[in-house]
């Protein structure tokens, strides 16, 4: 019934699924908004490199209506994990990404859903811009059957086609990228591999391994810095000799974005990927991104920040609000739309919470399947020589 | 066959049944917490050896007295899986009694007890320093609160997020002669500096004829299961590093023991890495003194005698053990003798092996899965001296074999609250043809 009445307003609203952009029935006509428009952004610095990026980035209504829809629900997604946390729903350990929602999704403006992305543990925001659905991810958040993961992986540990998750070791997942990479390039397709990894992992001594290999082997892999200004609890000047992170891969050209403007990194992330695909190897971007909760749910956020900092972040460079700015300013879309898609938003995530607490556990048989390849199912003793469990593949 | 888990209900169903040629009336009853490690003690006492009559008794199975009463009493099992799950890392701390030969002693938990073992160190030895990923502001366990403000940043300072570097670092200093204490923020993350340690650290003094070595290296980290660490904060790697001579591991089970082994390893001439059971860091509070002092290195502690069994462990689960012990003697009326193991490498084969020759019975226990784990180094060790003594194999209760943590610390950590089905279990133990039973 429920269900029912959902889809009902919904095409009487006319909104469609979550992805795509509202063919909006409103007030206005079609004809009122402005279809596309032309911004400017920052100057991207670079390094090892002849030129940058563009200085503008041009936007069309459907891409804007349909970043801001996505941007808005890693918000609210991750605003509800953080109640569900608290309201101890969700166990285990929770980063959330919120403030650095540009990244993912314009990181996603710049690829296509055949390239491949492998990131660290901040991976929810990522995890819904690579296919997942709310659904999905609320319900591994909170460890059940219907989770991304089977609800075995929890908060770190999501994946879906060409993601690699979701990684709970700092800085592990980098070499993986580069290999994802060279499987790209051997098997000829013309994909790449974006790896992700902050500005914390950028000290880890694998990285500049993969910076070696991949430059040697000239692998189509974009190397991306994201850069919070935090590693965990330490600001970057404490933790890194060098806090220009674009310019750390040495031998591979860089680049350093404003991670907040979501234009910005699309523009940035399409040069990027350009330079792969003409086998120029890697390149480095480094995104200057800020997130408002803390490293992590056990984290409040302000013994090593002044909430001063948070609040003047939020107000000055707020993703979200950037974005709706500049689509209200040049008319791409009216006031009312975007509440329309900030209540659809709502809507589903409530809906994804709802699941995602009601959805029952994995079942017992699954404590140790998939340990092993597709084998026949074989005994795996438990904690006495008596307890016995099953092993399914 | 998977079996489901039991509620946790107060009604003790009590089997009697006697052993032949022994008149011992055991009541079996299923608990809501330590079945398993419990049911494992229970199980080794029965242990049928003895007369040839009374074993052939029992491999004719069913129609025996053991059989049938066994089989009657099967019980129904409905799993309740939410309320098992609060229940299933329960176990309860157990202080030890206030230490009198060390001096006045204050109330410390385990972090504060680390702090106190390193204040003593900074305070007497001028070439001590501390460093690892967020120490300086006292560490994300509180290990170190207030130790920078008292020496000073070039003594105690955080370094960047590179294990491999921070021990490789710490190797140097240490060879170079700086008491050096490195933190490793959780032992799950200890892979990336193996290499340094089992490469470097282990070997340097014998490959340079004793001419280096790195002595004064001490590596610490948080250890083991806290019931939501998941994958990647809740592993006990103590097996991976008992593999390699040259290094010395050990880990505490409260906050006495902790400051006493913890300044006996930085005092120690050899590289040692020290495990402190995380989820003990608030929970374990005892009356600790405040003067340093050391606890012997290589030594098992005793703290139960008993005569039936022989159970070891360390850490945690020294607590669970603990809880064990009451219970066997209440409930089974089993005399139950506990060794708490504190150094796993080298670990005091002769306290345990004195242990097993008395009992004739060994139960051993540790959080890591079971395959490879140290309880087998001791098991095999144990068969190798006290095989005559032995009246039973020796058991191992322990992590789930190949199973990884996130499930550990919910489901397959020992202390958990797995059920078992007597019926289809007794079979473990009186197989058909079992080479024990044939004399």
């Amino acid at each position: 019934m429920q269900k029912m009445m959902t889809i009902i307003s919904n095409v009487l609203r006319g909104s469609a699924s979550r992805n795509a952009a509202s063919a909006v029935v409103l007030s206005r006509s079609y004809a009122d908004f402005t279809p596309e428009a032309t911004f400017d952004i920052k100057k991207v610095d670079i390094y090892r490199l002849e030129e940058g990026p563009p200085l503008t980035s041009t936007l069309t209504r459907e891409d804007g209506l349909k970043y801001y829809r996505t941007m808005q629900t890693i918000r609210r997604m991750e605003l509800k994990a953080d109640q569900l946390y608290k309201q101890k729903i969700i166990r285990g350990f929770c980063h959330l990404y919120d403030g650095q929602e540009a990244c993912a999704v314009g990181i996603e403006g710049g690829i296509t859903l055949s390239d491949h992305l492998i990131t660290a543990y901040r991976a929810h925001g990522y995890t819904l811009t690579r296919g997942g659905t709310v659904r999905e991810i609320m319900a591994e958040l909170t460890g059940r059957r219907g989770g991304i993961a089977k609800g075995k992986g929890g908060s770190m540990h999501m994946y879906t086609k060409n993601f690699y998750g979701g990684n709970g070791i700092v800085g592990a997942q980098v070499p993986l990228g580069a290999g994802v990479a060279l499987a790209c390039k051997y098997l000829g397709t013309d994909q790449l591999c974006v790896s992700l990894y902050g500005d914390g992992a950028a000290n880890q001594g694998q990285i500049f391994e993969t910076y070696n290999m991949a430059s040697l082997w000239k692998l189509p892999i974009i190397f991306i810095c994201e850069n919070n200004q935090y590693g965990m609890g330490t600001s970057v000047e404490r933790a890194a000799a060098s806090t220009d992170y674009y310019m750390r891969g040495h031998y591979i050209p860089g680049l350093r974005v404003d991670g907040m403007d979501v234009l910005c990194v699309r523009e940035a992330t399409k040069f990027a990927a350009d330079h792969c695909r003409s086998g120029k190897g890697p390149i480095l971007m480094e995104l200057q991104t800020y997130r408002y909760h803390g490293h992590s749910m056990s984290d409040p956020g302000v013994s090593y920040r002044t909430r001063e900092e948070i609040q003047e972040v939020r107000s000055k460079s707020d993703p979200i609000s950037m974005l709706k700015d500049r689509m209200l300013s040049n008319n791409m879309a009216s006031v009312e739309e975007l509440k329309e898609i900030d209540i659809a938003v709502r809507k589903e995530i409530e809906d994804a919470a709802q699941f995602a607490t009601t959805d029952p556990e994995p079942p017992l048989d699954d404590l140790c399947s998939h340990i092993y390849a597709n084998e026949k199912p074989f005994e795996v003793r438990g904690a006495t020589p008596w307890t016995k469990l099953t092993s399914h593949s | 066959m998977l079996v489901p888990l039991r509620p946790p209900t107060d009604s003790t169903n009590h089997y009697t049944f006697g052993l032949i040629g022994d008149d011992v009336i055991v009541p079996l009853f299923l608990c809501r917490s330590l079945t398993t490690a419990m049911a494992a003690v229970a199980r080794l006492l029965f242990r049928v050896t003895g007369s040839k009559a009374s074993t052939a008794h029992v491999n004719s199975g069913a129609p025996g007295v053991l059989g049938t009463s066994l089989l009657s009493l099967s019980p129904k099992c409905s799993s309740k899986l939410q309320t098992q799950k609060k229940h299933a890392s329960h176990f309860t701390y157990h202080p030890d009694p206030v230490p009198t030969m060390y001096g006045p002693t204050t109330k410390m938990n385990l972090f504060q007890s680390v702090t106190s073992a390193l204040d003593n160190t900074l305070g007497s030895d001028p070439t001590a320093v501390i460093f690892g990923e967020d120490v300086a502001f006292g560490g994300v366990f509180r290990c170190t609160v207030g130790l920078r403000d008292k020496y000073g940043k070039d003594r105690i300072f955080n370094t960047p997020l590179c294990e491999q570097g921070i021990v490789g670092f710490g190797i140097g200093a240490a060879a170079a002669g700086a008491t050096a204490i490195a933190e490793i923020q959780f032992a799950d993350y200890i892979y990336p500096a193996f290499d340094q340690i089992v490469n470097e650290a282990a070997k340097y003094r014998y490959r340079s004829g004793n001419l280096f070595d790195c002595g004064n290296l001490t590596i610490r980290a948080p250890w083991g299961c806290v019931g939501h660490g998941s994958l990647y904060h809740s592993q006990s790697p103590e097996a991976f590093f008992a593999h390699c001579p040259g290094i010395k591991i050990v880990i505490p089970r409260g906050p006495v023991q902790c400051k006493g082994l913890l300044l006996s390893c930085i005092e120690d001439h050899n590289p040692c890495i020290f495990f402190e059971p995380k989820i003990l860091y608030r929970a374990a509070v005892e009356q600790v003194p405040t003067e340093a002092y050391t606890i012997p290195l290589s030594q098992a502690e005793v703290l139960q005698e008993g005569s039936d069994v022989t159970l070891i462990a360390w850490g945690t689960q020294v607590h669970v053990l603990k809880e064990v012990v009451n219970m066997a003697q209440e409930k089974l009326g089993v005399s139950c003798e506990l060794i708490d193991l504190q150094t796993i490498l080298p670990w005091d084969t002769e306290t345990v092996c004195k242990s097993v020759a008395k009992t004739g019975r060994l139960l051993i226990s540790h959080e890591a899965p079971v395959t490879g784990g140290f309880a087998a180094e001791i098991s095999s060790t144990v068969q190798e001296e006290c095989f005559l003594n032995l009246e039973a194999p020796i058991a191992r209760v322990c992590g789930c074999q190949e199973v990884d943590q996130l499930l550990i610390s919910i489901y397959s950590a020992p202390r958990s609250n797995l059920s078992e089905d007597f019926t289809a279990n007794r079979s473990y133990y009186f197989p058909s043809h079992c080479p024990y039973l044939e004399k």
